[in-house]
C-alpha cells in the first residue's frame, strides 16, 4: 500500500483537485479512497490499481459533491422560482432572442486560459443548484443516472436544468468572451 | 417542424441521453435550414470539449503533487489501520 501511494497518490489527487477544486476536500477523498482500498479483501488481487483506485475515488468524489448540493439546496431557495428562466431566450414564435454567433475557438493556451476564465465567471453567476448539477455533468463528466440517483431528481427534471444552465452559460460566453 | 426552442432543449438532452429516431431525423431537418441553432450546438461542444481539455490538463499536470504534510498523515492512517 506505500507503493501504491507513492506511485499513484499525486495522480490520484490531481484527478479529485481537477473535479472538486478545492485542495482540502482532494486530500480528504483522497485519503478516504486508500483507506477504503487497504480495508478491501481485494486489494491485494488487484492488477491494475490505479484504476481500481480511481474507481473508488470516482465514488468518493459523487460523495463530497452530493453533500455540496445538499448545503446548497438548503441555503439556495431562489433555485425553484425559475420556471420561466427560459422564455427570455426565445419570442413567443420560438425564434432565438439572441442569436448564437459562430465562435471561433481559442487555438493557443493563452486563448484557451481566457476563455475557460470567462466560463469560470459565468458558471459562478449560474443558481447555485444548476451550477453543480452542470459541473457534475460536463465538468466531472458524470453518467446522467448515477447523478440523477445521487441527486434524487428525475431524469426529465435533470434534462431541464442542464438545459436552463448551458443556455444561460452560452449567452454569458457569447457577452463577456466574446465581447473582450 | 420544430421550433429553435424545440430544437435547442433535444440538442441540450443530445449531451444527457440517446436520442430517439425521430428526434434525430427532425433534428438534422431542423439544422439544415437553421444556422443558428447549428451554431447553438457547436457551442455547447465547445464548451464541453474546453473543459475536458482543462480537467485533463490538470490530470496531467506533474508539477501538481499531493502536500507532503497529507502524504506523511496518509502513511500513518495507512499503517495504524
Amino acid at each position: 500500500m506505500h507503493s501504491w501511494l507513492n506511485e499513484h497518490g499525486d495522480y490520484l489527487y490531481r484527478f479529485a483537485l481537477a473535479r472538486l477544486r478545492d485542495p482540502h476536500q482532494a486530500e480528504d477523498v483522497v485519503q478516504e479512497t486508500f483507506l477504503a482500498a487497504i480495508k478491501s479483501p481485494s486489494f491485494a488481487e488487484q492488477s491494475a490499481p490505479r484504476t481500481w483506485l480511481t474507481g473508488i475515488l470516482k465514488h468518493k468524489i459523487i460523495d463530497v459533491m452530493r453533500k455540496n448540493v445538499r448545503e446548497v439546496a438548503v441555503s439556495d431557495l431562489t433555485d425553484e422560482n425559475e420556471d420561466s428562466a427560459t422564455d427570455d431566450f426565445f419570442d413567443a414564435a420560438g425564434h432565438w432572442a439572441d442569436k448564437p454567433l459562430k465562435w471561433d475557438m481559442p487555438e493557443n493556451a493563452l486563448e484557451q486560459k481566457q476563455f475557460l476564465g470567462v466560463l469560470q465567471t459565468c458558471m459562478d453567476k449560474l443558481p447555485a443548484k444548476a451550477a453543480q448539477l452542470f459541473i457534475m455533468r460536463d465538468v466531472h463528466e458524470t453518467d446522467n443516472e448515477e447523478i440523477c440517483k445521487e441527486l434524487n431528481i428525475s431524469t426529465t427534471n435533470a434534462w431541464v436544468i442542464l438545459y436552463r444552465a448551458r443556455m444561460t452559460l452560452r449567452k454569458c460566453l457569447e457577452i463577456n468572451w466574446l465581447g473582450s | 417542424m420544430l421550433s429553435c426552442k424545440d430544437a435547442s432543449q433535444i440538442i441540450s438532452q443530445s449531451l444527457d441521453r440517446q436520442l430517439t429516431m425521430r428526434e434525430r431525423f427532425a433534428l438534422k431537418l431542423h439544422l439544415l435550414i437553421c444556422k443558428y441553432c447549428k451554431q447553438f450546438s457547436q457551442q455547447l461542444h465547445a464548451i464541453r470539449a474546453a473543459l475536458k481539455l482543462a480537467n485533463s490538463a490538470v490530470e496531467n499536470d506533474d508539477t501538481v503533487k499531493m502536500p507532503s504534510e497529507t502524504k506523511k498523515r496518509l502513511m500513518q492512517s495507512i499503517e495504524s489501520s
